[in-house]
Order: C-alpha cells, then sequence, then structure tokens
C-alpha cells in the first residue's frame, strides 16, 4: 500500500503525455527548460506560460500536484527573489536605511520567479507522468552513443533505476522501524539537536543493516538470473518511436521558433 | 480494564491518487486478561488494526477507549499508552540496534523514565521469559540466529511489562521447534500475569489451540467475533476469504462424510484424538 503511495511522484494516467516516449518527454523538458531563457519580455512569459498549460490540460493531470512540487523550492525561490528585489540598480521605489528597492528590481524578481516556477512546473509534469524506471529508460537509451566513449551508460542506468526502486522499500522500512521503536518508548521529535541526533540511532543502525542485507539479497539475486552488464541485453519492453512522438518533436519544434520570435521581436 | 473500539475507519493516503480504505467501520471490545487471535489473509487490515492500539496510526473516524480513556483526547499521553500496550511488529529482529542483546532490551524500560536497577532487573526478567539463553545476554544481536534474534526482539517489549501484548506474526519464518517454544512462553506469561494476548496468525493451528476468541477480518472489516471453535464452523465461509480451518477439523470431517459417528467440531490434534477414540467406543 505504501509502496504505491511514494513510488516517485508519478501519477497515473492514460493521456497523450504518458503515453509519449520517456526520451521523447526528456528532450521536450530540457527545450521548455532552455526556452525559459531565450527571452524578456512579457509576451514570451505569456507564450511559455500557455504552452505549459496546454501540456498540463492534455496530461489530465490536477494541477495541485504540480503546484506540490513548488513547497521544495520556496526557499530558493524567496531568496531569489529578495536578492534580485535589494540588488538590481536602477530607479529607486523605496529606499529605508542602505536597501533600496528599484523599479527594475521588482521587475527582475518577478521575472526570475516566473522562470522558476514554470521551470520546476516543467519537469514536475514529466515526473508526474512518466515511472522513474521509464525515466532511466529513456535515459539509458538516449544517451547509448556516449558508449563509444566508454561511458558506461548501461551500468549507470542500472544503478539509477534500482536507487529509485529502492527509495520507496527504505521509506517502507524506515516508517516500520520507526514506528517498532516508537513502541519500545522512543521519541523522535521532542528535545534539542544533540538529543534528536541520538535518538536517532536506533532507527539508523536497523535501518543501514536492512539496506546492506537488501544489497547483498539482490545482488545474490540477479547474479541467480545469469545477470552480467549491459552487452547484449535485449529488453521486454524496447522504446520505439510512435507517431505520436514524431508530432511531439515537431509541436517542440514549433513552441522553440516562436519563442526565438518572441525573443528577436521584443527584447525589453 | 480494558480496550474499547468505536467506528474505526482508517484510510490510507487519503486526498491523494492512491486512496485505500484499510478499516472500515470496526468495532470491538478487548476484555482484560483474554487471549485472542486475529486472521485474515494478506491486506485485510491486521496490521492496520493493531496499529491502532497503541496509537502508532491515529484513526481516520471513530474512537478508541483505553480503560475509559478516550486515547485521540487532547493531552492523553501516547507514550504512556505505548508503554502499556506492547506492541511486537513482524520480524521484530529488524528493529534490534544496540552494542549487546542485553542493552537493547533495556531500550524500552529505559525509555519509560525507570530507575537503573529496575531497568536492569526487568531486562533480566524478560530475557528470561522469552527463554534466551544466559550465554547470549552479552552477544551483539547481530551474532545470534534467526529465533534467537526474534526472542531477543521479543525481550524488548516484554520488559516494558505491557498490560496488553499484541503480536503480528510472532513465528512468522521461524521453524516448528521454535514457533511453538515462542508461543508456549507467550501462553505461559498470558496465564502467569494475566496479561491480554493479541495475537494475529496465519496458523490456524496455532490460533485454534491457545486463543479463547478469533477475529476474523476481511477487507477492513471483522468477519467473524466469536469462540474458535465456532468461528471454524464457518469453514466454507472461511476458505471463500483465502483461509481455511484446522487440518484435524477436516480430518474429522472425512471421517463423518465416511459414516463414522463423530464430533466434528474438534479444533487441536487433543480434541480430534478424544473425538476419535470416543467414536470408536474406547
Amino acid at each position: 500500500m505504501l509502496r504505491d503511495i511514494t513510488l516517485g511522484q508519478y501519477y497515473p494516467g492514460n493521456s497523450v503525455i504518458h503515453k509519449l516516449d520517456p526520451r521523447t518527454k526528456l528532450v521536450g523538458t530540457l527545450t521548455f527548460i532552455i526556452s525559459l531563457f531565450l527571452f524578456r519580455s512579457f509576451a514570451g512569459y505569456l507564450a511559455a506560460a500557455l504552452f505549459l498549460a496546454v501540456i498540463i490540460r492534455i496530461s489530465g493531470v490536477p494541477f495541485k500536484f504540480m503546484v506540490r512540487g513548488l513547497k521544495s523550492i520556496m526557499i530558493l525561490l524567496s531568496i531569489t527573489m529578495v536578492f534580485n528585489l535589494f540588488l538590481t540598480p536602477g530607479t529607486p521605489v523605496l529606499v529605508f536605511w542602505k536597501l533600496q528597492i528599484t523599479r527594475e528590481g521588482i521587475a527582475q524578481a518577478a521575472f526570475m520567479a516566473m522562470r522558476l516556477v514554470m521551470l520546476i512546473i516543467g519537469s514536475t509534469v514529466m515526473t508526474l507522468t512518466t515511472t522513474p524506471n521509464h525515466l532511466t529508460d529513456g535515459m539509458e537509451k538516449g544517451l547509448a552513443p556516449l558508449k563509444k566513449l566508454r561511458v558506461p551508460v548501461h551500468e549507470v542506468a542500472m544503478m539509477m533505476s534500482i536507487a529509485l526502486r529502492f527509495i520507496p522499500i527504505l521509506m517502507e522500512e524506515t516508517d516500520k522501524i520507526m514506528k517498532a521503536q516508537m513502541a519500545r518508548g522512543a521519541d523522535f521529535e521532542s528535545g534539542g539537536l544533540v538529543k534528536k541526533a541520538k535518538s536517532l540511532v536506533p532507527l539508523l543502525v536497523p535501518l543501514f543493516i536492512s539496506a546492506f542485507r537488501r544489497a547483498n539479497d539482490l545482488a545474490m539475486a540477479m547474479e541467480a538470473r545469469g545477470y552480467r552488464g549491459g552487452d547484449g541485453r535485449t529488453k521486454m519492453k524496447p522504446l520505439i518511436y510512435q507517431k505520436r512522438d514524431y508530432r511531439a518533436y515537431l509541436l517542440m519544434l514549433a513552441y522553440l521558433v516562436c519563442i526565438v520570435l518572441i525573443g528577436k521581436v521584443s527584447p525589453v | 480494564m480494558s480496550m474499547q473500539i468505536e467506528n474505526l475507519s482508517y484510510v490510507y493516503g487519503e486526498g491523494t491518487a492512491f486512496e485505500k480504505k484499510a478499516l472500515d467501520n470496526v468495532n470491538l471490545e478487548l476484555p482484560d486478561g483474554q487471549f485472542i487471535g486475529v486472521i485474515g489473509h494478506t491486506g485485510s487490515g491486521k496490521s492496520t488494526l493493531i496499529q491502532h492500539l497503541n496509537g502508532l496510526l491515529r484513526a481516520t473516524h471513530g474512537k478508541i477507549y483505553y480503560n475509559g480513556e478516550d486515547i485521540y483526547r487532547e493531552g492523553y499521553d501516547m507514550r504512556g499508552l505505548r508503554s502499556k500496550v506492547g506492541l511486537v511488529f513482524q520480524y521484530p529482529e529488524h528493529q534490534l540496534f544496540e552494542v549487546d542483546v542485553f542493552t537493547d532490551v533495556c531500550f524500552g524500560p529505559k525509555n519509560q523514565g525507570l530507575p537503573k536497577e529496575e531497568v536492569e532487573a526487568r531486562a533480566l526478567e524478560a530475557l528470561h521469559q522469552a527463554g534466551l539463553k544466559e550465554k547470549h545476554y552479552r552477544k551483539s544481536p547481530f551474532e545470534l540466529s534467526g529465533g534467537q534474534k526474534r526472542r531477543a526482539a521479543i525481550a524488548g517489549i516484554l520488559a516494558m511489562h505491557p498490560e496488553v501484548l499484541v503480536l503480528d506474526e510472532p513465528t512468522a519464518g521461524l521453524d516448528p521447534k521454535g514457533r511453538d517454544e515462542i508461543l508456549e512462553q507467550i501462553a505461559r506469561l498470558h496465564r502467569e500475569r494475566n496479561i491480554t494476548v493479541l495475537l494475529v496468525s496465519h496458523s490456524m493451528e496455532d490460533v485454534a489451540k491457545y486463543v479463547d476468541r478469533i477475529l476474523v477480518m476481511d477487507d477492513g472489516k471483522i468477519m467473524f467475533d466469536d469462540v474458535p471453535k465456532r468461528v471454524f464452523h464457518h469453514y466454507q465461509e472461511l476458505e471463500k476469504i483465502g483461509l481455511a480451518a484446522p487440518q484435524v477439523t477436516y480430518v474429522v470431517k472425512a471421517l463423518e462424510a465416511k459414516g463414522w459417528k463423530i464430533d466434528t467440531d474438534a479444533t487441536t490434534v487433543e480434541e480430534a484424538r478424544s473425538a476419535v477414540l470416543r467414536a470408536l467406543g474406547r
């Protein structure tokens, strides 16, 4: 039960976005992120936001799930805004002591915040519509040419998918051990920093041991099934581009051209 | 002194795409000193239910009263409840962490804020009750065998002197001898200290042999709540939800089908034995 809840942020669905090849989605996300830095005008932000809104609409994932991803960058976002607000030179609007807020600063801060928010939401759309395993598959296949440069693409991808697979398991394990120790009267909440750190020992020791045990078991199981690296290994579900992927690429290109044009026409 | 559970419901991941109802309007009364067995197939809500008993999970709806006190009341001493309702999780040996077995067993009573002498006396007593040999007390928990680790972990709860002892499949993965010994020790503890014991098990034989009362759970609901004989009377319904009656019950039923005049409500080997002897007229 808990396992299903914590597996990445994946939101199960049946939309075109869900069905796209993970490589398409990776390239798409990258394109979108790059596009955010190609303009400095209000029209550009409008175009990017519109594009993002359409994608979200198609994906069928409720908007509140996108916003959840933003919580984690709230601090970064506020620091960026404060710095931009106070340190941008220009026409002062408000001055107190040695600090001043300029008109340019306000604009800069707002634009920076919008950029960051869209950047995060853009990549959240990808993680919400792609299972972590699919994503690693996409990365492995997309980066395959690097093998010629002796980059261990398969091994890295395998490690990533194992790591991803283990996150929910270890979270479940943490939850279980925490509860078991709480049943023995352990207290993980109260006390100062030292006491809190000490109270983690009964949690961390069993957790590490269990992680090692699981890693050992997994290595054995892989060995028993004849795993010996990536050479000549085939896939049960090989990634093959479909028509919809080519269409998605075309759409991306069209979007990118629009953004570049907007950036050229109205440089603020 | 007892526990009342009223209209208890619990939903996992409420408000997400993965919502799942694990408990559905459970009503129970657990009087003092009973030995209660909880059976149900995997995912029927047994583990979720027992985690409510010491407040590790908070019910989505419903109330729990321990000795007449509402445990969800503002300011209720939840840590106090946890030392009165001892919960032994599945595979409890995975929670061992201290440098040696004795120190690990001391963890519980130490958290209760008892003086050092009392803590150590209780740990020794608990290790003895759990049936762990003295030569293992100063060993690292990780040097012990699976069965010994299990005993050490159970001792860790016993040392807290719980009034209610809840065990989630305490014999999973043990050999038959270890299984019998651990259940025997729990049964003795139940007799001697007159504590309430709640035993979650997949073994119909174990449940039939030890408990006074069986709770059968299915899909988050209590399906049957009765003495073992009457519960196993419904063996066909039990089979439908992936459970069964003890094997000896099937033996006596098969004998009856062959034309024997025999009592068919035997649930333990001893009862079956005397039923067979009676049927043979000896």
